[in-house]
């Protein structure tokens, strides 16, 4: 039975894991290559890894950090942040990602999605959207969800489904950060509107909010950053918990 | 022993190089005709689409070397599906090494199921030294649209939608639909035994 993905992200600056509350104040909260190592020991299904600092400073450290991080682990692998071009993209999977995610870029020139689907296919490109509630109507951010646009997110979402995207990571600008759960209204619909998989990210607090994102948010897989790296939720009992609420884990 | 691992124009292949190394394996990567005639072992990993890979295959003229090898071969991924010899996908041709066709999924309602089918999935019906050491509560990690059809040939079987074969033996043709450098201790397992034949 296809299991739902229980995934870490790894905020990356300055080749060290942080997490931003809101995206603005960062924490450090350790070594990349450590951090994951142990994650993919204790049951993550998946690693995610955002370098937030991309757009500006030099390629050539995250580039060293993948191939790092690729070397150690042997469980799927992520990286997102500034990429915006084919050529971005083949160096990270040549250092060993396995899938790579975009956000500004594809809202900035949606067409980079088909190309990207075509040259390595929908299986690595993941589609990254940041979404805020204004008024009742959910619109697109980007820029670390600071710039809104004027894409509503669902729509949005179909559409890099439609130009092959192979998966959606989405994460609510609302809920990230306030550890009050996650956004399992839009989620849901977005998941249920499309056939490929759903990454629920922003708000988790407890394990509760885990199995909420799973059965009302129709999520495939959710994501979290700070809760495991500060050891809140530990991911062997997040798991344990889930598989005796009846949600489909992968246990060791 | 000199493992050689198919390079051709089908996604990342850079992780099995890591997971081989990570296994003490000293791989290389090559679609040079003789240097994969001579290696001891063969893996033929992959990600990507049918027609394009067997074009790659067909100008490097490996096509024709991949069947008659003698080695034991293993195919991974998009691997697997080539080592077929049929696939929906692109109404492409394959190499023939299995007489099993590769169909896409087809899900009823996709609120259920998803295409492509990614994440972890547990094997069935395991009966094969391919998979001493593992049993049904072992899970890989897969990501895919198109599947192979279960055969006499099928080693275990993955449940999506409906069974489908996860993994299927013939003669020194081994071949898997997860990706076993990416699964684990247990994918890790998978290519230690494969490692093991005839050794």
């Amino acid at each position: 039975m296809l299991t739902k993905r229980i995934i870490p992200c790894l905020d990356i600056k300055d080749g060290r894991t942080v997490k931003g509350v809101n995206f603005v104040q960062l924490r450090d909260a350790g070594d990349p290559v450590e951090l994951a190592k142990v994650y993919s020991d204790e049951g993550a299904d998946e690693l995610v890894f955002l370098d937030i600092t991309a757009t500006v400073d030099k390629r050539k450290t995250l580039t060293d950090l993948v191939t790092k991080v690729a070397k150690a682990i042997n469980i799927p692998f992520t990286v997102g942040g500034g990429i915006s071009t084919v050529e971005d993209v083949k160096v990270l999977l040549g250092a060993g990602a396995d899938k790579i995610s975009i956000n500004s870029a594809a809202v900035k020139n949606p067409q980079i999605i088909n190309e990207m689907a075509l040259e390595f296919g929908s299986q690595c490109v993941v589609v990254a959207i940041d979404t805020r509630n204004v008024d009742g109507i959910d619109f697109v951010h980007t820029h670390g969800g600071r710039k809104p646009t004027l894409l509503r997110t669902q729509a949005w979402a179909k559409e890099v489904a439609d130009r092959g995207a192979g998966e959606i990571l989405l994460t609510s600008m609302d809920n990230d950060g306030t550890k009050s759960g996650f956004a399992n209204e839009i989620t849901a619909e977005i998941s249920a509107a499309l056939s490929i998989p759903v990454i629920a990210s922003g708000g988790a607090g407890n394990m509760s909010h885990f199995k909420d994102v799973f059965t009302f948010g129709k999520a495939d897989a959710a994501l979290a950053a700070s809760i495991f790296h500060f050891k809140e939720i530990p991911i062997p009992d997040l798991k344990a918990y889930l598989a005796k609420e009846g949600i489909s884990m992968r246990i060791q | 022993m000199q493992v050689a691992v198919i390079k051709y124009n089908a996604g990342n292949v850079q992780s099995v190089l890591y997971a081989l190394e990570r296994l003490g394996v000293d791989a290389v990567l090559t679609d040079d005709f003789d240097t994969i005639q001579k290696a001891d072992k063969v893996i033929f990993p992959g990600q990507g689409e049918a027609s394009t890979a067997m074009r790659y295959l067909k100008e490097k003229k490996l096509d024709r070397l991949i069947p008659q090898l003698r080695q034991p071969f293993f195919g991974v991924c998009l691997g697997q599906q080539l080592l077929c010899e049929y696939s929906e996908e692109n109404d492409t041709t394959c190499l023939g090494v299995f007489p099993v066709k590769v169909k896409r999924f087809i899900p009823e309602s996709h609120e259920e199921f998803k295409v492509p089918h990614v994440g972890w999935n547990n094997l069935l019906d395991l009966k094969h030294p391919l998979l001493n050491g593992l049993d049904e509560t072992a899970f890989v990690y897969y990501v895919h649209s198109f599947f192979c059809e279960l055969s006499d040939f099928t080693i275990a079987k993955t449940h999506y939608i409906h069974d489908f074969a996860a993994l299927m033996h013939r003669d020194n043709f081994y071949a898997m639909q997860a990706h076993p450098e990416k699964s684990g201790k247990v994918g890790e397992r998978i290519l230690e035994n494969f490692l093991r034949i005839g050794s």
